[in-house]
């Protein structure tokens, strides 16, 4: 064991997986910052407000245009949140159990920033694929059983809180999160159903996914999986309309209602992360992952392919992150026993019955 | 009366499913989003005042350049949360206007307490005190708020005068001089 640490560390392996870790960490929370921006901003434009318009850095603003810009389209706010959030005080309320109060938000955060590494988001002309984690064959199944380990934080974060609120809400996270799980993998299990063949070696592999829909999308093929899956990823990232665990009108907060700066903040990129997540197996499975259209998998050919496959990716991920926040300032927050009665009385038959159904038509198919 | 009966139909199917409602809705939210903004960019952008607006109340001085107050202290009796004080004070009797006999020799309105009820205005028999369009009044402490003589001069600046009271009266005055009564 030693030795095989001592191995490890000396090899060049472990510059290469801490400065992947690195990077990834940091696109996903550059992304997740740059969500908030764009939740801000489409917020402002749907309800005829301008948004962020204000925050600069004398150094960007002395820049012609370039300054301006960034300064109107409130690109230097996220930098400025981020480090509001570093710089104010940490309050410890003196009623919380301490240990799980501060371990709350780093469960939150971890899964959340783990889920990623089976995410594929494009192709290297030699044929390799851009993932964290590549050669893993289970993608579908790890990405579902870590991200929905957020939840721990969620539950943690309302029970150490030891105040009434944080605990309910904490309470229906962890009741809306078992309930669309069901529905979500039954929904995914049809997908799987058509693009697997029995005697595959990397069956749930998110890479084989993507290359079963070179032609047609997933989407095309299971448009009920699809509308099961994505009412289920707005759930599981605990959007509008099933922000149950903090819908601010009935529990102050919700689960972070005693959480105050950087712990809050991480709360915030969690929830954030889980959407990137959520949009990112969805682009996956349904959408085609990097290939540019149903019929036309990609642009340009060698190098060129792969670049715009990840631009186009990253394109699809962008409009899907605007999507739920235009739903988010469409649709009215669910009533909790309404949350409970779609997940169990309306998805979980939907997505049974289209499973059977897929299932009599692989049998009579053959 | 005739009496219509609404029927009152169940929910379809669609409805019930509520995806329609959702798509409706998202179309009207991306409407919205198509539109400008209606933000006034308040420092840069500034609102146009409306006439009758009741801003931060000045002292005006008529055409002639004559200030208009003779201390009379009305306004600072009807003052409901007694904003102003005002020193009255006598005009010198080699001035121009001598036979007004009075102005304040010091006005002062503390913007702290003043609630822009426009009392002042409304029943001062001068039309001395004006409540303008000036809108902000801000200052780093209590004294940069109170508003003395000179400087509600300098805020209400010349208003047009269509009685020239104190004129006419000195004129008339002269007149009954000249006519020997």
């Amino acid at each position: 064991m030693e030795q095989l640490l001592n191995d490890f560390l000396l090899s060049k392996a472990w510059y290469f997986i801490s400065a992947r870790g690195l990077t990834a960490i940091v696109i996903l929370m550059s992304i997740a910052a740059y969500a908030v921006l764009l939740e801000r901003k489409a917020s402002a434009w749907i309800q005829g407000r301008v948004g962020p318009n204000r925050t600069n850095h004398p150094l960007i603003a002395w820049i012609p245009f370039v300054g301006t810009f960034l300064q109107k389209g409130g690109f230097i706010q996220p930098a400025a949140d981020g480090l509001k959030f570093l710089f104010k005080e940490d309050p410890l309320p003196g009623h919380v159990r301490k240990t799980t109060y501060i371990l709350a938000p780093i469960i939150a955060l971890a899964p959340a920033l783990l889920a990623l590494v089976m995410l594929p988001f494009g192709r290297l002309p030699t044929g390799e694929v851009i993932t964290l984690c590549p050669g893993a064959d289970i993608g579908v199944l790890f990405m579902f059983a870590i991200s929905s380990l957020g939840v721990y934080g969620i539950a943690l974060a309302g029970w150490s809180a030891n105040s009434k609120y944080p605990f309910l809400g904490a309470v229906r996270g962890s009741a809306q999160l078992i309930s669309y799980e069901l529905a979500m993998g039954l929904s995914v299990l049809t997908v799987f159903l058509a693009t697997a063949t029995p005697d595959q070696d990397n069956a749930l592999s998110l890479v084989s996914m993507v290359d079963a829909q070179k032609g047609v999308w997933n989407l095309f093929y299971h448009p009920v999986a699809a509308l099961v899956f994505l009412i289920c990823i707005f759930a599981e990232a605990n959007r509008h309309p099933f922000d149950m665990p903090e819908s601010e009108t009935d529990l102050v907060g919700g689960f972070h209602t005693e959480y105050g700066s950087f712990k809050f903040g991480l709360f915030f990129v969690a929830e954030y992360s889980h959407m990137i997540i959520g949009s990112s197996l969805f682009i996956v499975m349904f959408l085609g992952g990097w290939h540019f259209a149903p019929g036309v998998p990609t642009v340009g050919d060698g190098l060129i392919a792969s670049l715009f496959g990840v631009a186009w990716f990253f394109f699809k991920l962008c409009a899907f992150l605007f999507f739920f926040v235009w739903v988010r300032w469409t649709v009215p927050r669910f009533r909790y026993d309404q949350v409970m009665r779609i997940g169990w009385r309306v998805l979980l038959p939907v997505a049974v019955l289209n499973l059977i159904a897929y299932f009599i038509w692989y049998a009579v198919k053959g | 009366m005739a009496i219509k009966v609404v029927e009152r139909r169940p929910l379809s199917l669609a409805e019930r499913t509520y995806l329609p409602q959702i798509l409706a809705g998202l179309k009207v939210t991306w409407d919205n989003m198509m539109r400008p903004a209606v933000t006034l960019q308040y420092p840069e952008e500034r609102p146009t005042i409306p006439n009758g607006y009741r801003g931060v109340p000045t002292l005006v001085r008529d055409p002639n350049g004559r200030e208009k107050c003779v201390s009379c202290q009305l306004c600072e009796f009807v003052c409901p949360p007694k904003a102003i004080r005002i020193t009255p004070g006598e005009i010198a009797p080699t001035a121009a206007n001598a036979h007004v006999e009075k102005a304040p020799q010091e006005f002062e309105i503390n913007m702290l307490r003043c609630i822009y009820c426009g009392l002042c205005q409304e029943v001062c028999p001068e039309e001395a005190i004006w409540l303008q369009s000036q809108y902000s009044m801000t200052g780093t402490n209590r004294e940069m708020m109170v508003n003395n003589k000179a400087k509600l001069y300098e805020l209400g600046g010349t208003l047009p005068d269509s009685h020239y009271k104190w004129d006419r009266k000195k004129a008339e005055a002269e007149r009954q001089a000249e006519s020997g009564h």
